[in-house]
């Protein structure tokens, strides 16, 4: 394949790109702890809940960024940074989408989420964050029914405090890592979940996220915990437009299965990537954690990731309770000049626990990308098993594919078996599709949705279709 | 006095009479560990081997290389081969036997090379390992007073095997010694060289070895290391190649003894039609710790690397491997292929494995794999069902894991030594009394 | 409808068509026997616009157009299709999609719209019937995990639903069992009408019993060196290719 044609291949321009012109009311950039005082008080917060956010803020003064990914940026400088962007006017928040203005509407609309079209027709409910404050909750009244508590985080710690107070910050500590440690003294909105015992939620809960206003960073923090025996599936969709600068994403997800639970969380990222040059674009520093904590629970991680000028995040299970099974799927696209540090880490500390990592990796134009994998078996971890699959496909001379995986293995019961390829498209796929009359573009679109193939079986049906489309615009233009 | 300090001290002590040169070239190396000191664990390259034990030694500087002769024989290989010894890093002319080497090839001790102020010394030495690849070879360059020069003319096709044998003895104190190897193989030269560490049971010696390879267009390079030291003895070891046009290096990395062993294997393939096969097999037990980083560079277009390293784990052992394969930019047309398998055989044995690729060209094969775990139980149902017993059967299949990097040693010496060595220490339950005499049976039969 | 004229291709410098010429009318089926190495396979590349092959001299037509100009698509768009030998193997695609997409390329290069979807299967329901393939099958990754007859079946079905002018079958006999080659015959000769051509390559007489040519050429070191009808393929299979050799020869 000609090198031009590669290029033209990989041009794309980015089709999410608009702001959204509403009046933010946004603090002042600059981070003290005077910022998390009003956040909190912006949030009316109980006391508790501030002492735990300057608690996270004097340790996160002590740490330093981590430099092991394989990523290159220049240092950020968090003084210059808002913490806090919420529509204006939070004492007339609309309590219906009649009540919602037209143009945020619109911007859901752009984004390919019509509320209404989403709501009726798919069932499923939207909690959509629109910079940091959940706008509106639709279907709240048919979880209620279930019992299935699904709010904004802010919601949840006011009405909810006994809940959150259980299982916040036990599956991601406040001090876990540098990123986590901002996002606890600084988030300002997330998702909360809750699935009573037994329950098995009634309809796929759905949250989009959206960074908007420019210079302010977006920490959300998401917390769902499935009860004894209960069922839930979390679809997460991120998108931002278009900007020079580079914005902060620091957000924190943590799972929390109790005995037979199960969790499945999937995530279609495609935040601003910065444009050809890498002017602009997300640095998402994601800290992604669940916790099967009790017997027989299963946690299952699907991401597809085409967005974001960085992307370091590691979606990650602790396998404690016996029996308990850790997934991750992920297909991860980088073109331009991306740059993805990406993985995950099962940590098997109970018996018989099982886990499944299968991750695909493309990278096209002047992209690096990496996948980071730890596989811990502890020495309790009878009859732990894993089975791990990493390829990447490079599109063009001039992109960069790594594979780095640990495995810390203490328990000789254990089956571990990694395997991983990288290569390009073979010329005698391409020829042979080429020789049944498909064009090039479309013949290597279809082998890279082939290669993906495992993955997006693995996401709900119309993330799945969103995720092909998705994948199609990253690499259009991409192949000659 | 901080733990380099101390190490230092023996230097100045010992060198005063160096040629302006040398001391230079010490001192540099010197700097650079003083600068560096020991690597701790929060070095992502020492992430699972905790060196403290060596950090924290007092070693001396052994003055002479007498070594008992029974021993001796009954340490050394049985082949015939051109030898050299060294003694606790002493050069042993008693031991060594380096008379009758065809023309072409030139085999001394680093010491006479460096009396002579030989070209190679000023030359090539140093060349492929710097003062930064590790604080350890800046520790080597700092020290090293002996070791080995081996130099191949173009076209000299060496008829026996090259065999070094660096025996650590139970001294009432301590040493450590720094040894240095360099072999260059000119174009399309050939050879054999097996570095052989040995010694008495109770030694607890600090050995940090660098040695050098030079492969010069088409020459071939089989390079055994075989390390039986005591499993009190400490080892640090680089291995540093430089592949030229059409050139290939076959290394065997054999390891069963030692307390804490790390060894590092760097291939440069800087040219078309470069190949280097990497073939590793650890066997730990007791509280051993074996650490095996390898690194393959892929620098030119149609290169080809293929590694397959395998470990057996026992008791409290410990194991790591850390394989990494790199492709250059714009080296095109590359295959690499990288495997490691483990097998625990005790609940409190650990294997911390780690492939890594990193690619930047796009026409490329590169895979690898890594798979833990324990003996196929169909295939023992399958041993069991012709009458053998499940022991019996475990290590017959054991064996036959560790015989996949056994087959491709061509020294059958080495081969039949090693095989003999994990079946005779194989764990009791094992039931291995007479295993070699069974299989034999079973073969027959 | 294809006319090939002094072509000489080489291969890594190397050179394996010295000058071949042939001439395929609409209607006709043409085979192409020879001895290993003969350039057979080398052939019905080249005219599908596989790489690596070099064509240093002369031309080929396809229905007046210059093939050689064309990009590999574009050929098959125009009714260019080849049947591989060793069909690839492209896991996670599925083989519905791959049909699809080929047949819409084709309809799209012609000017027609998609063809609408219950269309499209009956279709493609019917013509598996004929391949005796399970419907399974379109639903499996393109030839992957396929025996060596189901990928060969899989290449006639392909054939079967894009109609192409010219179908080129390297080989397509090899790794077949009789009854395997009795369904791949049939799925070629229901090809067969007044506005197609032909062109099967193959080493082995076999299957010009099941399927009946019109003209046999024998390709030796670069060259055809002698053309008939159908009795010089028996000809051949009782006397081997050492006859034809001397016979060119003196």
């Amino acid at each position: 394949m000609a090198s031009e044609e590669m290029e033209q291949l990989v041009r794309r321009e980015y089709k999410q790109g608009f702001v959204t012109d509403i009046e933010s009311d946004t603090v002042p950039p600059g981070l003290d702890e005077s910022t998390i005082a009003f956040i909190s008080q912006k949030k009316e917060e109980p006391q508790w809940m501030l002492e735990w956010r300057l608690e996270a803020y004097h340790q996160w003064l002590k740490m330093t960024p981590p430099s092991w990914a394989h990523l290159e940026y220049p240092p950020i400088d968090y003084q210059a940074i808002s913490y806090f962007s919420a529509p204006k006017k939070p004492e007339d928040r609309p309590q219906s989408l009649d009540e919602v203005d037209p143009k945020l509407l619109e911007t859901y609309e752009k984004l390919g989420i019509p509320l209404h079209e989403r709501a009726a027709l798919a069932g499923v409910a939207v909690d959509a964050v629109f910079d940091s404050v959940s706008v509106t909750t639709t279907f709240k009244e048919k979880l209620h029914e279930a019992g299935v508590i699904f709010c904004s985080i802010s919601e949840a710690i006011r009405e909810y405090p006994e809940l959150v107070r259980q299982y916040l910050g036990t599956v991601v500590p406040q001090a876990d890592n540098y990123f986590a440690a901002l996002n606890s003294a600084v988030f300002t909105d997330g998702s909360f979940v809750y699935v009573p015992e037994g329950v098995k939620c009634p309809m796929e809960l759905s949250t989009y996220f959206r960074i908007n206003a420019a210079n302010t960073g977006q920490f959300e923090r998401t917390l769902i915990i499935c009860d004894k025996q209960a069922q839930v599936s979390y679809l997460e969709g991120c998108t931002a437009p278009m900007r020079d600068e580079n914005q902060l994403h620091a957000a924190v997800v943590e799972l929390v299965a109790l005995e037979d639970a199960y969790i499945k969380y999937s995530t279609v990222q495609n935040w601003y990537p910065g444009d050809e040059e890498g002017k602009g674009g997300i640095y998402n520093f994601v800290t992604k954690r669940g916790d099967c904590r009790g017997d027989r629970s299963r946690i299952s991680w699907t991401q597809v990731e085409t967005g974001s000028a960085i992307t370091w995040k590691y979606p990650s299970c602790m396998l404690r309770g016996k029996e308990s099974i850790g997934e991750f799927y992920s297909v991860a696209v980088t073109n331009g000049r991306q740059q993805a540090d990406t993985g995950t880490k099962m940590i098997h500390i109970g018996e018989n626990t099982r886990s499944t990592i299968v991750a695909k990796g493309i990278a096209a134009g002047r992209s690096d990308q990496a996948y980071r994998g730890l596989v811990k078996i502890g020495p309790r971890a009878k009859g732990a098993r894993n089975y791990t699959q990493c390829d990447s496909l490079l599109i063009g001379d001039q992109c960069g594919a790594h594979t780095f995986p640990y495995q810390e293995i203490g328990n000789s019961t254990a089956t571990v078996e990694h395997e991983a390829t990288t290569s390009k498209i073979a010329d005698d796929q391409l020829f042979y599709c080429r020789a049944r009359g498909i064009d090039e573009e479309d013949a290597v679109s279809m082998i890279v949705n082939g290669f993906c193939k495992d993955v997006f079986q693995e996401l709900p049906m119309e993330f799945a279709v969103e995720a092909e489309a998705l994948l199609n615009v990253t690499l259009e233009g991409s192949v000659g | 006095m901080s733990a380099p300090e101390r190490f230092l001290e023996r230097l100045t002590a010992r060198r005063a009479e160096d040629p302006s040169w040398v001391a230079a070239r010490r001192q540099a190396g010197a700097a650079r560990f003083e600068a560096l000191g020991f690597p701790t664990r929060r070095d992502e390259e020492w992430k699972y081997t905790d060196v403290r034990r060596i950090a924290e030694g007092d070693f001396a500087l052994a003055t002479d290389a007498a070594f008992d002769t029974a021993r001796f024989d009954e340490q050394r290989l049985d082949i015939d081969a051109y030898r050299l010894v060294l003694v606790d890093g002493v050069f042993s002319a008693e031991l060594s036997r380096l008379d009758g080497l065809p023309a072409g090839v030139s085999l001394e001790p680093l010491s006479r090379a460096m009396a002579a102020n030989h070209e190679a010394v000023g030359g090539s030495l140093g060349r492929l390992a710097g003062v930064d690849f590790s604080p350890f070879t800046a520790l080597n360059t700092a020290f090293a007073e002996e070791g080995v020069i081996v130099r191949l003319a173009p076209g000299t096709v060496v008829d026996k095997p090259i065999y070094v044998l660096l025996l650590s003895r139970a001294n009432e104190r301590p040493v450590m010694s720094h040894p240095r190897v360099l072999i260059e193989a000119g174009a399309r030269a050939e050879a054999t060289i097996v570095e052989h560490y040995s010694g008495e049971p109770d030694a607890a010696n600090f050995t940090n070895v660098v040695t050098e390879v030079l492969l010069d267009r088409g020459a071939i390079v089989d390079h055994y290391k075989l390390q039986e030291a005591a499993l009190t003895d400490l080892h640090v070891a680089s291995i540093h190649v430089d592949q030229g046009r059409d050139s290939r290096f076959n290394s065997y990395n054999l390891n069963l003894g030692g307390a804490l062993v790390r060894t590092d294997l760097v291939t440069d393939l800087n040219a078309e039609g470069a190949e280097a096969a990497y073939n590793g097999l650890f066997f730990v037990q007791g509280r051993q710790h074996v650490d095996n980083h390898t690194l393959v560079n892929h620098n030119a277009p149609r290169t080809f690397s293929n590694e397959n390293y395998k470990g057996v784990l026992d008791d409290r052992s410990r194991g790591v491997f850390n394989g990494k394969v790199f492709v250059k930019k714009d080296a095109q047309q590359i295959e690499a292929y990288q495997n490691n398998a483990n097998l625990l055989l005790s609940d409190r044995a650990e294997i911390d494995t780690k492939p890594e690729l990193v690619i930047y060209a796009d026409d490329v094969k590169c895979s690898h794999g890594a798979t833990t775990g324990q003996l196929d139980e169909e295939a023992v149902y399958a041993l069991r069902s012709r009458g053998i017993d499940e022991p019996m059967a475990r290590a017959l299949l054991t064996l036959a894991f560790v015989g996949e990097v056994m087959d491709k040693v061509r020294l059958n010496v080495i081969a039949e030594r090693v095989e003999r060595a994990v079946a005779g220490r194989l764990p009791e339950r094992f039931n291995l009394a007479d295993l070699v005499e069974t299989a034999e049976a079973i073969q027959e039969a | 409808m294809l006319e090939v004229k002094d072509l000489h291709v080489t291969v890594e410098d190397k050179a394996i068509l010295k000058g071949l010429n042939l001439t395929i009318n609409a209607g006709e089926v043409h085979a192409i026997m020879g001895p290993n190495g003969a350039g057979k396979s080398t052939l019905s590349a080249v005219i599908a616009g596989k790489d690596g092959y070099e064509v240093t001299q002369g031309t080929i037509l396809f229905e007046g157009q210059d093939v050689l100009e064309m990009e590999i698509e574009e050929r098959a768009r125009a009714g260019l299709l080849l049947g591989f030998q060793y069909p690839v193997e492209i896991p996670g695609v599925k083989n519905i999609y791959l049909l699809k997409a080929a047949l819409n390329a084709q309809r799209a290069a012609r000017g027609e719209g998609e063809i609408p979807a219950p269309e499209f299967m009956k279709l493609v329901r019917e013509k598996s019937a004929e391949m005796k393939m399970d419907p399974s099958f379109l639903q499996r990754a393109v030839n992957e995990g396929f025996s060596g007859g189901e990928k060969k079946r899989n290449e006639i079905l392909q054939m079967l639903v894009l109609q192409p002018k010219l179908a080129m079958l390297d080989e397509i006999d090899s790794g077949l069992d009789i009854d395997a080659m009795k369904v791949v015959a049939d799925g070629v000769n229901s090809l067969r009408d007044a506005n197609r051509a032909i062109l099967l390559v193959t080493h082995y007489q076999r299957l010009l019993n099941h399927i009946e040519p019109d003209h046999v050429h024998v390709l030796v070191d670069g060259r055809i060196v002698k053309s008939g009808d159908k009795d010089l393929a028996l000809e051949l299979e009782a006397r081997g290719y050492d006859w034809v050799l001397e016979g060119s020869a003196a």
